[in-house]
């Protein structure tokens, strides 16, 4: 195991430790050296102080849901430009999904990824593996040569399209027992929204747009939680989006069933009612849903049965937005408004403190993607992957001034508390003062086959 | 007024003042001399990105008769077959000085999207998209339904609403724009509106409009309706699976001569059929309801022109910037909660 | 929120009252079966909305003077909202009813019978709508007041009173078919100052 030097050291002034009393923190050398009164004592001269008053020390968030589109959408985003909006977001690692051209379904492909996300050095790049050959759905990719490539992929995806074939999903569930790894699934039962624009409901009613019925989630939820079961595997559920399939989680938590699932910043606080509008800023898969599933999502995850947050942060060029509903493309950027949209939905709402928040945007996406040193706590000799958030802070949403290439917030226009002030990958700033500061070179070793993230 | 998009967002006064400057218009369909120069100098573009030689030609006739400049633009054989965006099209129309489009379009939103983009300046008129709404239909059903009703009141037409009326929906609401856009304006003038069709063909939601809903048409007919307005039927549905057959559509849902019958039995005297058109007849229609004295349909098409021209007139005869309709713009039913969180955005 | 009475503003004069208009519309019913020999082929034509009342008031008076005359039968409305060329000055005006009598207007002698002669633009517009509803023998033009400032070359056969007045001022005919003021039906003609 090598350590890359970071020359500089931080002493950070007086954040508060997951919400609760204010300490000092030495980073140096890519972990947290000392806290508390220690701090000072063992700072050296030459450190950077980071006056942390009123801030928020959380563990560096995780998001188990990004498309950075490279390869081959590089006007939609790239490495680069998504790992630096993970960064102003208060992310240190991100999984990056598999639904890349070509397809994420081969170690070269996973480790193109991977080997660009160490160049830029903003986060940690986590490629997804697909489960299948080019999204198909037809036959298993080569998910052992991913999972022993230098990427060390852990998590598998066709994310976009569901394994909807049962006996492919269940051949999936146990095959990446092999190396710990789990299925992602995008739950979409592709009969039930052939032809799909929006929740299929009181607004779709009216609005003339196809229906994207909550019962085509939830039935590849239920059936999959069942497969998971049956083969004694591993299963997480990407986007939650219904009620319905919050009960049915909570059932086969309830059962032993070995299942996490993940909601949205998006899902937690926009409703089907914004479709009124035709604009197609709102148009995302799955589909924004009624305000009785968003109480639902909530209290989920507050309670548990939900366990983390993950963006899905799809951005897509103007034009596959700037057109008719139906044609237009799904998805919505979220990178640099996801702690911002959970403060204000979880947070300011009393539903979950910091240490929560930290829990669902941190620790457990690490332990779900297999992150050792990652969502650790903020202690002496941990790994320095932490962020520094204003929660007085007050922002309204810009899309023109985000760093990600996609323009398409849904939260544009919006006021929403907190923003991140700090965040230090392995011990390094990339953002300081709520700005980018530098990306974290490289390190020397980082083409041979260690890991350039052991730390 | 600035665009006419959808029925629901109308307002009870809008739409009663766009009835009554259509029977003004229809007066004037009646002189040897059928044209005012109220639009002079104005263009009227007829965008089409569907083709509907009718409704087209009735936008043709209401534009040209006040005067206006008229452009159509079928997409097909257009750039706009060649992949050309709407965004690319509109602007295109914005630097030929447009001041209406009239846009038919499969997407549904696309007119509104139009409005909203700010791709253009001009006024937006819905001549129907995808399966939401086609609000000059609605207008023209209206205006046939009041003079009917007001004549059967003897009564004349101008400054009457439809209170009282009962008005019977039959067929594919689901993937019907024309139900759409006749639920909510029917409404709004105070008419009771009922649905029938298949369970199939009734979108989730419908519990939420304010309709009262029926899978038997005999049933809902037993309910002595004042109209009941036939939708025409896609034969390609069957496919889908939304019925079995087209025999037994017909069977169930068709207006036949039986049902034509009824109306007799009932003592409905004076209950009309509607059907926007084009019929499929022996399908949804029988030709005997069709061509009976109940029809309505020739009428229909013939007010479809008044109230095109009321509806382009209102549009764009005043000065654009009419801050008195703006007002009066949102619908009548919407409550006005003061509630600061955007709609759609949970707090 | 309370709406202060326009009447009730101090720059307000009245320039005929009742009988004033009562007498002037006798005369002026007086020159027009003079000025056409009779009651043969008149037609009077109101222009919205004031002038229709006064035509049918000339009617009665002309029936008066000559009982083969039915006042409804030669009385009629003509909208010229399509026609005037201010439409796109002012909000969306809605157009009111054209009504001919039975008898038509071609080869008729029309007495376009209008409030307040001013610019000359709403005759220039009644105008350009008779020609779209056929061809009369004979337009004539009565109004009740003629205040002048024309820009147009339009001038009336029979005007009850000539007003001189400012541009700044505006004047107001109010007449018991259409006008309630303070809830009860009045017959005046004033001159306001405009704000």
């Amino acid at each position: 195991m090598t350590t890359p030097s970071t020359p500089t050291q931080y002493l950070i002034r007086g954040a508060s430790l997951l919400g609760q009393g204010a300490e000092d923190l030495l980073v140096r050398d890519g972990v947290v050296a000392a806290v508390g009164g220690a701090a000072v004592g063992e700072a050296s001269a030459d450190a950077v102080t980071v006056d942390a008053a009123g801030l928020v020390a959380l563990p560096g968030m995780v998001d188990l849901h990004t498309h950075l589109r490279e390869p081959g959408r590089e006007d939609a985003e790239t490495v680069e430009t998504g790992s630096r909006a993970a960064a102003l977001g208060g992310f240190t690692a991100v999984h990056a999904m598999a639904n890349s051209s070509p397809v994420a379904d081969t170690a070269g492909v996973v480790e193109q990824v991977y080997r660009l996300g160490l160049a830029s050095g903003w986060v940690e790049v986590r490629p997804v593996g697909a489960v299948t050959v080019g999204l198909r759905g037809e036959r298993l990719a080569e998910l052992g040569a991913m999972a022993e490539s230098p990427a060390s992929v852990r998590v598998f995806s066709d994310d976009g399209i569901c394994v909807s074939d049962p006996v492919l999903m269940r051949r999936a569930l146990e095959y990446v027992k092999a190396f710990d790894g789990v299925i992602a699934q995008h739950a979409q039962e592709p009969r039930l929204t052939e032809g799909a624009q929006m929740n299929e409901g009181d607004v779709s009613a009216v609005l003339g747009l196809t229906g994207w019925p909550a019962v085509a989630e939830e039935s590849i939820i239920a059936r999959d939680v069942l497969l998971a079961q049956h083969v004694g595997s591993r299963l997480h559920v990407c986007h939650v989006s219904t009620a319905g399939s919050v009960e049915i989680i909570r059932w086969a938590k309830a059962r032993g069933i070995d299942v996490t699932a993940e909601v949205t910043p998006h899902h937690l606080l926009l409703t089907d009612e914004l479709v009124r509008s035709y604009d197609p800023v709102y148009k995302v898969n799955p589909p924004l849903r009624t305000a009785d599933d968003v109480t639902a999502l909530r209290e989920a995850l507050a309670d548990g049965t939900i366990d983390v947050v993950g963006t899905d942060h799809a951005p897509h060029p103007s034009e596959h937005k700037e057109c008719e509903w139906a044609q237009a493309a799904m998805g919505m950027t979220g990178l640099e408004t996801a702690l911002s949209v959970v403060q204000h939905t979880m947070v300011e709402t009393g539903l979950l403190d910091w240490e929560g928040f930290a829990r669902v945007t941190s620790v457990t996406p690490a332990r779900i993607g297999r992150l050792a040193h990652q969502g650790r706590p903020l202690a002496a000799g941990e790994p320095a992957n932490l962020v520094l958030v204003d929660p007085a802070a007050r922002w309204t949403v810009d899309p023109s001034t985000m760093a990600t290439k996609g323009r398409n917030s849904p939260f544009r226009g919006l006021e929403l508390p907190g923003s991140v002030r700090a965040t230090f990958l392995a011990g390094h700033a990339t953002v300081l003062d709520g700005r980018l500061a530098t990306p974290r070179t490289a390190a020397p070793e980082a083409g041979r086959e260690a890991p350039a993230w052991s730390i | 007024m600035k665009h006419l998009l959808s029925t629901q967002d109308l307002s009870a006064g809008n739409a009663l003042r766009l009835l009554d400057v259509a029977e003004e218009m229809a007066a004037v369909g009646e002189r040897e001399i059928k044209k005012l120069p109220a639009l002079r100098g104005r263009t009227v573009v007829n965008l089409f990105f569907e083709d509907s030689t009718r409704t087209r030609i009735s936008f043709e006739a209401a534009a040209k008769r006040l005067s206006a400049d008229v452009i159509n633009f079928a997409a097909k054989g257009s750039s706009v077959s060649k992949g050309e965006s709407l965004k690319d099209t509109a602007q295109t129309l914005e630097a030929m000085s447009a001041d209406a489009v009239v846009i038919r379009h499969p997407a549904s939103g696309a007119p509104a999207r139009l409005a909203a983009s700010g791709w253009i300046d001009a006024a937006v008129v819905n001549a129907g998209d995808g399966t939401h709404e086609h609000p000059t239909q609605a207008l023209l059903d209206a205006f046939t339904l009041r003079r009917h009703w007001a004549g059967v009141a003897g009564a004349a037409s101008p400054g009457t609403d439809l209170t009282g009326m009962k008005v019977l929906i039959v067929g594919d609401v689901l993937h019907s724009r024309v139900a759409r856009s006749n639920v909510w304006l029917l409404t709004t003038l105070g008419a009771e509106v009922l649905l029938a069709g298949p369970p199939t063909l009734l979108p989730v939601g419908v519990g939420a409009w304010p309709c009262t809903v029926f899978y038997d048409l005999d049933d809902a007919l037993a309910e002595r309706p004042d109209a009941v307005m036939m939708l025409r039927l896609q034969a390609e549905r069957m496919n889908a699976a939304f019925f079995p057959s087209l025999r037994e559509y017909s069977r169930r849902w068709g207006f036949d001569d039986g049902r034509l019958a009824l109306l007799d039995t009932l003592g409905l005297d004076d209950t009309v059929i509607m059907h926007p058109g084009p019929m499929n007849r022996g399908l949804e229609i029988s030709s005997a309801a069709a061509d009976s004295p109940r029809s309505t349909v020739l009428a229909q098409v013939r007010n479809g022109v008044s109230v095109r021209m009321a509806a382009l007139y209102l549009l764009l005869a005043g000065d654009p910037h009419d801050e008195q309709d703006q007002q009066r713009h949102r619908h009548d039913r919407q409550s006005d909660d003061p509630d600061l969180i955007p709609e759609g955005r949970t707090p | 929120m309370t709406v202060p009475a326009q009447e009730s503003g101090p720059h307000k004069r009245v320039v005929l009252a009742e009988a004033d208009i009562d007498r002037a519309l006798t005369r002026i019913a007086h020159e027009i079966l003079e000025a056409n020999k009779g009651s043969r082929d008149l037609v009077l034509l109101g222009i919205p909305r004031r002038g229709f009342p006064l035509a049918q008031r000339l009617a009665q008076k002309i029936a008066a003077v000559d009982p083969t005359v039915d006042p409804d039968l030669i009385t009629g409305q003509l909208d010229v909202t399509m026609y005037r060329d201010d439409l796109r000055r002012h909000p969306t005006r809605s157009p009111l009813a054209t009504q001919l009598p039975p008898s038509g207007i071609d080869d008729k002698v029309v007495v376009l019978v209008d409030d307040v002669l001013y610019s000359g633009r709403t005759v220039r517009a009644a105008l350009d709508a008779l020609a779209d509803l056929g061809r009369p023998r004979t337009v004539r033009l009565a109004v009740l007041v003629d205040r002048g400032h024309r820009e147009l070359p339009i001038r009336a056969d029979h005007v009850g009173k000539n007003l001189p007045t400012s541009s700044r001022e505006s004047v107001r005919v109010h007449l018991a078919e259409i006008d309630l003021i303070g809830g009860s039906a009045v017959n005046e003609v004033v001159i306001e100052d405009r704000v």
